[in-house]
């Protein structure tokens, strides 16, 4: 028989994460929002409370809490903050690679201070050419004797001015079907953080573009093996980046349902609360029903990453319904609110800006409903 | 090593305060299908515990008397850094008032061993007597500090601590072991963190019932409560809103006649 509830542990994991998000990511909503920064302050929070530690392995001095483990506190730090969910998000994303693809050397040299918030990771590997298209890009690099030179530009990139360990998708200069990970930091010549996007929701998530000009990498930076990098950045992308995302929108459908909830209780017509009309009533039943089923595609495919499987298919599917199901949930939030749902101090109107920046991140509806064809076929 | 007891009641989350019912028999509460939090002032009680830990050699033990379901809030305490959790859970125990709960939490005490200090809140969040602190001290013959705000001096075994006084506070020199009940003033309790939840892997929760405690079945629960509880009223609270009108000259004269009307201001 399998079993659907969350061990005792993972429900004080949840509570742990959910007295996090509301005592101390919380209070710094307004200012993310008003300003489109804040994030040193939001980092060095999620720092303090062990957050990047969580998927790392107790051997380099992380928690090891696993998928279902970052799964939980995701969806409870998006339920406050989908914009410091999504940062957090991709140090995770960042992590994953250097954990499954890493030499002993890179894992020693690096997890530990991404333990401790000391270092911060992200992974570039969309371009102006096309993120739906990795194999379009342009970041090229070359072998020089015993080291690489790096040219190009990333876009879109999640972390861009926070993270010192990058990890960079390019092409083989001389061989267009080659690709491989390299792990630029800061500090390398010619490798910076160049323009920051304002997006329409997300706000105070760092997101921008990257600029490398003949950046001599060592070999030892290589991640995964020269001419690996396909698999290296794209299975880091199809686990814990969807992953991530599944969590994210898990946590903003809970916030619609929640605001609407108490809006819908607190709103009086026709001498009674407009919860009593069925076509209130039927809008949250929506948001929960697709909520519950968003949570069963995530969690199992968490499950299956914590038992040792791969879930990069099923993730694909989570995370196509919950970041669907999210942009469904926040326009029904909005709806719920009538013409409070206009206006900018009500949250669902952030909700509803956020819901649409999850759309595109780790890859859009239509290619998950690609990998999601090529699954069901296979 | 100090050995501290650290009382702990599973109380209702108040978040579900709309889903509580009162047994119309046996008017107590009954605890099984309800969530339970810990007890807002004994997370003070386990706070002061834990600050003295993290500068003494001290161990930690969390006593809790409750049914099956209040083995959570033990392993809460677990994970925010105590050391053993001992729940005291049988069917007998139910329905107890403040004496026969005392009564319990004593013996568990005594069979627990050495012990230099138990702390207790102050008051539990639904029963709010305020009486099972001072009970267990009068069970186990040990002197009681009610509703300690500060813990002025803790070395050796002569302690001197502030309590409420009405409306200034007691400075008491205490002897352990003892039992002191605290306030909200006493601390801040410090938030759940993933890495303790871990740790509270290795930790021991032990459960006792009756006959672990070897104590008769007429002493506890219910049926050892010499409180009776004859009646219950429901407390309706009205609030009256008046929302003031006219020009601002208007307003103020008015507001400054109820001011002046309810004894607040003497113009
Ligand atoms: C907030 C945010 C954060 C991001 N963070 C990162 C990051 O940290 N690192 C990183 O590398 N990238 C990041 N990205 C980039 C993201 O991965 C890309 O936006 C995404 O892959 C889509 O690429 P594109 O924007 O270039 O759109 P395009 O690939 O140009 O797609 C345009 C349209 O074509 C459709 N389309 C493309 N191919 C197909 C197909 N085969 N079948 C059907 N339709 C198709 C798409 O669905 C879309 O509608 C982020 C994006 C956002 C918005």
């Amino acid at each position: 028989m399998i079993d659907f509830t969350f061990t005792e542990e993972q429900e004080l994991f949840r509570k742990a994460a959910r007295e996090f998000a509301e005592t101390k990511i919380a209070p710094h909503v307004p200012m993310m929002e008003e300003t489109n920064g804040g994030w040193d302050e939001v980092v060095k929070e999620l720092a303090e409370a062990e957050m990047f530690a969580v998927t790392i392995p107790e051997e380099y001095g992380g928690l090891g809490m696993g998928y279902m483990g970052r799964l939980i506190a995701l969806e409870e730090i998006a339920r406050v903050s989908v914009a410091t969910a999504m940062m957090y998000q991709v140090f995770g994303l960042g992590i994953e690679p250097i954990m499954k693809f890493g030499t002993e050397e890179q894992k020693k040299k690096y997890l530990p201070k991404f333990v401790t918030g000391e270092r911060l990771p992200t992974v570039a590997v969309t371009e102006p050419s096309g993120g739906s298209d990795p194999k379009g890009a342009r970041t090229t690099y070359k072998k020089v004797n015993d080291s690489y030179v790096l040219n190009g530009r990333k876009c879109f990139i999640t972390n861009s001015h926070i993270a010192d360990v990058q990890i960079v998708l390019a092409k083989d200069e001389d061989n267009p079907e080659a690709f491989t990970a390299f792990i630029l930091e800061i500090g390398m010549d010619g490798f910076k953080p160049t323009h920051i996007e304002h997006k329409v929701g997300m706000r105070g998530c760092n997101t921008g573009e990257i600029e490398m000009k003949n950046v001599e990498v060592p070999a030892e930076n290589v991640l995964g093996g020269e001419g690996k990098g396909l698999k290296v950045s794209m299975s880091a992308i199809g686990d814990a980046g969807r992953g991530g995302m599944v969590g994210c929108a898990l946590g903003l459908q809970q916030a619609c349902l929640d605001e609407s909830i108490k809006f819908s209780n607190e709103r009086i017509l026709y001498g009674k609360p407009i919860g009593k009309l069925q076509a209130i009533q039927f809008k949250i039943a929506d948001m929960k029903i697709d909520l519950e089923a968003g949570r069963l595609l995530g969690y199992r495919a968490a499950a299956i990453q914590d038992q040792g499987g791969r879930s990069s298919n099923e993730f694909a599917a989570a995370k196509y319904y919950t970041t669907e199901a999210a942009q469904r949930a926040a326009k029904m939030a909005v709806d719920i609110h009538g013409g409070y749902g206009c206006m900018e101090e009500i949250p669902v109107t952030r909700f509803l800006r956020d819901s649409y920046v999850l759309g595109p991140s780790a890859g859009t509806s239509d290619i998950m409903k690609v990998i999601v064809a090529r699954w069901a076929v296979s | 090593m100090l050995n501290i007891i650290v009382c702990v009641k599973a109380v209702p989350d108040p978040n579900d305060a709309d889903k509580l019912k009162i047994d119309p028999v046996t008017k107590s509460l009954p605890r099984s299908d309800i969530s339970l939090v810990i007890n807002p002032l004994d997370s003070h009680a386990l706070e002061a515990a834990l600050e003295i830990k993290r500068n003494d050699d001290a161990h930690i033990t969390i006593l809790c008397m409750g049914p099956p379901p209040a083995g959570n809030i033990v392993k809460e305490c677990l994970a925010l850094g105590a050391d053993k959790g001992i729940l005291l859970s049988d069917p007998a125990f139910a329905g107890a008032d403040a004496f026969a709960t005392a009564y319990t939490l004593a013996k568990a005490i005594e069979k627990n061993g050495a012990v230099d200090l138990i702390f207790c809140g102050m008051a539990s969040s639904d029963g709010a007597t305020e009486w099972v602190g001072p009970e267990i001290a009068t069970f186990l013959n040990m002197p009681v500090v009610t509703m300690v705000n500060e813990i002025v001096e803790n070395a050796g075994d002569e302690w001197i601590v502030k309590a409420d006084y009405e409306h200034g506070y007691r400075k008491v020199k205490i002897k352990l072991p003892a039992v002191l009940t605290v306030t909200r003033n006493l601390n801040q309790p410090k938030a759940l963190s993933f890495s303790g939840i871990l740790k509270a892997r290795k930790k021991e929760i032990i459960t006792w019932d009756l006959k672990d405690l070897g104590v008769p079945v007429e002493n506890v629960g219910l049926k050892g409560s010499p409180t009776i509880v004859t009646e219950m009223t429901r407390l309706e609270s009205r609030r009256e809103v008046e929302i003031l009108e006219g020009s601002l000259q208007e307003k103020v004269d008015r507001l400054i006649k109820i001011l002046k009307n309810s004894g607040v201001v003497n113009v």
